[in-house]
């Protein structure tokens, strides 16, 4: 069968999906994506082979995609980030028209059509403030990694108000807050409210239609999903199994095989 | 008689003590942490040991600073923007204009003859420009802060940083070294977009000589040099700039023991 490989460099991770033909994943893997874009692709993509018990060979075609995909020395086609998740989520959700991706170090909002096409979009890459980094300082500082997020943020009573702006501000914040009483759950929690509040007014610039879905590292955060659930008063979609993380590597290898279909190059067909 | 300045800023504490004349006589800086009482209570204790005063001596203790009402055995609290422009006519008396770099905010004052705020632009929302960048930067390439200027001013080749955020910052400092370029280069990047960012808050209030530069980052001899280059010109530094805030906090003190001490006396010949 033939595979295509899904190839989205992250600021932070590099997530890699093998998909066949039936748009069914085969395998994936994630790593952090260092410095060493091209070496940490490959190394990516040879984990995610590992861990389908796939041969290179198997796969005919590799789209890369995120903000390192131009570093991606083998790969057969780049798609921009919005395309490949937008193309995602049109297969798990066709009705959505709005979808958010948070991000390790960016926020990007887009609206996309019935044909799962990028409408408009607006993106937050200048600032730590509307991104996941906001949230890994901020559990930094209260000693905790940003794995420990998601079950942290659960145990919350009563978010904290965190009003700062800047990442590096909320520092003082949360150390304020910390030395009032509050617990280190109800702070974190303030943080995803606060970047929640943040990733939707990135949205409110798209001119927004629900449904909406969440993709990116985010939605590891149950409490991501809420808050901007109460914010947008919508529901707001996420896909079971971490496929929000993974969606720009599927919507690239997807994209992938599409392009695969058209071109029907000789070379795919002995593979 | 003498009075005493607290200044609790986001990253150090300063303290100083003044005679009447006024004269600086002791001073103290150490680091805020989490505890502001605390460390306002023992940079206070420092000054006054250093001056060789006991506390009854003291007539009036002012904080000031992020953390000024912390400073709980303060007599009352004046914001940093009044100390620092008061503070930088004492040490410069033709200051028109003063810029505070410190550790989480940059302040740019334009300051009247006697010392007076006449306008003042702070950034409070983002710390990009700040010392925070600074502090991104000796993270980031394992040098301690006091390194990083005389470092830097050894740069042939300086890195332009296309970031703004301070959190990203520390990506791109690594970025730059991944790609090949040398330390020193990429710390006069780093110089560049502060004292860059720093002059723009300047230009908001209006530059005009003499220009004095206050804050933990006056300590800089590249930022020093940076912003001469940029405003073209000589700009003050003085060893004690650091303490400029807790200093013009102390003057603010010094005034209030003289108008008490002023109504003592007139209440006694009534």
């Amino acid at each position: 069968m033939t595979l295509s490989a899904g190839i989205d460099v992250g600021s932070t991770y590099t997530k890699v999906a093998i998909v066949d033909e039936d748009g069914n994943v085969a395998a994936r893997t994630e790593c952090p994506t260092g410095y060493n874009f091209a070496h940490i692709a490959e190394q990516a993509l040879t984990d995610a082979l590992a861990d389908g018990e796939l041969e290179r060979g198997e796969v005919a075609y590799v789209a890369a995609t995120g903000y390192g995909r131009y570093m991606v020395p083998f790969r057969d086609l780049a798609i921009t980030e919005l395309t490949a998740h937008a193309w995602a989520v049109h297969q798990v959700f066709p009705d959505v028209r709005t979808l958010l991706d948070v991000g390790g170090q960016t926020a990007k909002a887009v609206r996309i059509d019935e044909r799962g096409r990028v409408k408009a979009f607006r993106l937050n890459d200048k600032c730590a403030a509307g991104s996941g980094a906001f949230l890994e300082k901020t559990a930094r500082y209260l000693g905790f990694t940003a794995a420990d997020i998601p079950a942290l943020t659960e145990e919350a009573a009563a978010p904290a108000e965190i009003s700062s702006v800047c990442a590096v501000f909320a520092e003082s914040e949360v150390i304020n807050h910390l030395t009032s009483g509050l617990s280190a759950s109800d702070i974190c929690a303030g943080g995803v409210v606060a970047l929640a509040g943040r990733s939707g007014q990135l949205v409110k610039r798209v001119k927004p239609e629900a449904p909406y879905a969440l993709t990116g590292g985010l939605t590891r955060i149950p409490l991501m999903k809420r808050a901007l659930e109460e914010l947008l008063e919508a529901e707001v979609q996420v896909a079971s199994d971490e496929f929000g993380v993974f969606a720009g590597s599927i919507g690239a290898a997807l994209l992938g095989h599409q392009r695969l279909r058209k071109t029907a190059a000789p070379a795919t067909a002995a593979a | 008689m003498f009075v005493a300045g607290v200044d609790v800023g986001s990253t150090q504490t300063k303290a100083v003590v003044l005679d009447s004349e006024p004269n600086l006589v002791g001073r103290a800086l150490v680091d805020t942490g989490a505890q502001l009482t605390d460390a306002a209570e023992q940079a206070f204790a420092i000054a006054l040991a250093e001056a060789g005063v006991s506390r009854d001596e003291v007539a009036t203790v002012i904080g000031t600073g992020y953390g000024r009402y912390r400073v709980d055995f303060g007599d009352t609290q004046v914001t940093e923007i009044s100390c620092h422009a008061r503070g930088a006519a004492f040490l410069f008396p033709a200051t028109t204009s003063v810029l505070d770099i410190g550790g989480q905010d940059t302040k740019a004052i334009r300051v009247g003859e006697q010392g007076q705020v006449l306008d003042f632009c702070m950034n409070d929302k983002c710390s990009a420009g700040t010392g925070r960048f600074l502090g991104a930067a000796s993270q980031a390439l394992e040098l301690p802060l006091g390194d990083l200027g005389d470092l830097a001013l050894t740069a042939r080749n300086p890195v332009k940083m296309t970031t703004t955020c301070t959190v990203f910052a520390e990506s791109e400092i690594l970025g730059w070294l991944a790609l090949g370029r040398k330390v020193e280069d990429v710390l006069m990047g780093v110089h560049a977009a502060i004292a860059s960012r720093s002059i723009a808050l300047l230009r908001r209030v209006g530059i005009e000589p003499e220009i004095t530069f206050t804050g933990g980052v006056s300590r800089n001899t590249a930022m020093v040099k940076l912003l001469e280059e940029l405003v073209e010109g000589p700009i003050n530094v003085s060893e004690e700039s650091h303490y400029c805030g807790a200093i013009g906090a102390a003057l603010y003190g010094l005034d209030r023991a003289l108008m008490s001490a002023a109504s003592e006396t007139k209440g006694g010949l009534v």
